[in-house]
């Protein structure tokens, strides 16, 4: 799964380090490190992580077959 | 036909090119179809591969925890859209209304939105940038490189330039236990972009995670051995270390050269655009068609004087891009101007630095709470006497307080209590090596919460 943190939002309150331990991490006293593909047995954690977040900063994948780009179409 | 017509038949049936598949070309895309266009959708990338992160290359990849390719972003729709990746545009025809590919491609739009960002400054010696060793940072095959070699346990890194890029890599090195000499021509890391005074408070940090900082130095040559590795570095003083890993993080170049002939204001600086991201003709003309966003669009901000700023942050790359993809399929009296604040943050030796508004945008600095000693502390910046920007070390949760000042064009200094307020509140020169951002001009408060109801009213001066 994909996730991505806007950590311009993120006031580090650390709900998520708290729910989802293996992809949230707090790295000092306030500053937040993840895992942006956590695997997929994580789902419901992050997904939790995600809804808990204080400031909504938690952005998670929302498709299930994603319209992918097959392959590079090389010059 | 009337225009409103016109719009409800481009919103169904039109064509939009997005030129740069990353952050801001993919949440534009998703605004796009947000918006309910339903028209052809067509993403052009460089890049072999669908838009990924960079922020967290410079951290979590480099600290070996994530891999370089495991930072692909969420989707939040499907954007149906043709994507033409690995190859760059080449070229931008107003008249034919036809974005060129590198390969001789045509590809016809009705709007076009580019935000083909920025790309690493290479070192300014090709021989010596190509030697085995030698490293830039910004997409994550140089992430993927980059991270080997730190795996390597080289006995030493140099890092060229202590802007924000470079000083994280320095942290994650020291992280790491290796041993990193970090080269700066300015007298202190982040001086550029926060002044003399937290530069100065940069420095102390680096030291005492057992950086070897060497400040107001210039790198003047990169040595590499018979086997064409890097091994020695050459400073203007007459010194020289050696290493075995030299990361050159000089900042970036937008990507904007592919559009010269094209007719529209782009250049080094950017693109020129209005605040709602229309891009500007070399005239100063307003496009109708040619829609800007992310790192490469230099849009005037009303709270900075009208200045053009173009910034390199994530936040502005994806509220840009909302508000390009809002404009380019929406009427004249429904447009929407980008005016939120900028927003930036980095994470180095175990700091969270966090700014908002534009720290250059200043003559004077204060710490306003906490304690520069504990690195835990925010500071605000002031030109004649408003409050234009404020940067926190550990703090970040004031932020938003210090967001409503900017805004209001508070007077500078905030003359009122805060919690945690510093016994000796005294304002200093904030000292920025090179020009800056100053000039003279209106002084404005902006207003509403909301993108479509955000303007502008003019401020009275506080001196």
């Amino acid at each position: 799964m994909r996730v991505v943190v806007d950590l311009s939002r993120c006031q580090g309150y650390a709900q998520c380090a708290f729910l989802a331990p293996e992809a949230f991490r707090m790295h000092g006293e306030e500053a937040l490190m993840y895992d942006p593909n956590p695997d997929d047995a994580q789902r419901d954690r992050v997904l939790r992580a995600a809804a808990a977040c204080p400031v909504q900063a938690i952005l998670v994948d929302r498709l299930e077959a994603r319209d992918v780009p097959v392959e590079a179409s090389p010059s | 036909m009337t225009s409103a017509d016109n719009l409800r038949a481009f919103k169904r049936d039109g064509r939009i090119v997005v030129v740069g598949a990353s952050l801001a070309g993919l949440r534009a895309a998703e605004a796009l179809r947000g918006e309910g266009f339903t028209g052809s959708l067509t993403m052009i990338g460089d890049e072999p591969s669908e838009p990924y992160d960079r922020p967290p290359l410079s951290k979590q990849v480099l600290t070996g925890w994530v891999p370089a390719d495991g930072t692909l972003l969420p989707r939040r729709r499907d954007i149906d859209a043709e994507w033409l990746l690995g190859v760059p545009a080449g070229g931008l025809d107003m008249r034919a209304n036809q974005v060129r590919l590198a390969d001789g491609r045509e590809v016809p739009f009705d709007r076009v939105l580019i935000a083909t960002g920025v790309r690493a400054r290479p070192w300014f010696v090709e021989s010596e940038a190509d030697l085995d060793g030698v490293f830039v940072l910004r997409t994550r095959e140089h992430a993927e490189g980059l991270q080997r070699a730190l795996a390597a346990g080289p006995s030493r890194v140099l890092i060229i330039g202590a802007g924000f890029t470079g000083s994280e890599i320095a942290s994650i090195c020291r992280e790491r236990g290796i041993a990193v000499t970090v080269a700066e021509l300015a007298p202190a890391p982040l001086v550029g972009a926060l002044g003399a005074m937290v530069g100065d408070v940069a420095a102390d940090m680096q030291r005492a995670h057992g950086v070897d900082l060497r400040c107001g130095v210039k790198v003047t040559r990169l040595e590499g051995d018979a086997q064409g590795r890097f091994r020695r570095a050459h400073f203007d003083d007459g010194s020289a270390i050696d290493a075995d890993v030299a990361v050159v993080a000089l900042g970036g170049i937008r990507n904007t050269e592919w559009l010269r002939g094209s007719g529209l204001a782009a250049g080094v600086w950017g693109i020129a655009c209005d605040t709602g991201c229309r891009a500007l003709t070399l005239d100063g003309l307003i496009t109708d068609d040619v829609f800007a966003a992310g790192d490469v669009a230099r849009c005037p901000n009303p709270i900075y004087e009208y200045r053009l700023i173009s910034l390199e942050h994530w936040a502005n790359a994806v509220e840009q891009a909302e508000v390009a993809a809002h404009n380019m399929v929406s009427g004249q009296a429904d447009r929407w101007p980008h005016l939120s604040l900028p927003v930036f943050w980095s994470i180095q030796f175990g700091v969270n630095i966090k700014t908002v508004g534009v720290p250059t945008f200043a003559d004077e600095v204060v710490v306003t709470q906490g304690s520069v000693a504990d690195r835990r502390f925010v500071a605000a910046y002031g030109y004649r006497g408003r409050v234009t920007a404020a940067v926190s070390f550990n703090n970040a949760k004031w932020l938003d307080h210090y967001r409503q000042l900017i805004e209001t064009a508070a007077p500078f200094p905030p003359p009122f209590p805060a919690p945690d307020q510093p016994a000796d509140m005294k304002p200093v020169p904030v000292d920025f090596p090179g020009p800056t951002l100053l000039a003279q001009g209106a002084t404005v408060v902006v207003t509403g919460h909301d993108p479509g109801e955000r303007r502008v009213t003019s401020a009275q001066q506080h001196r």
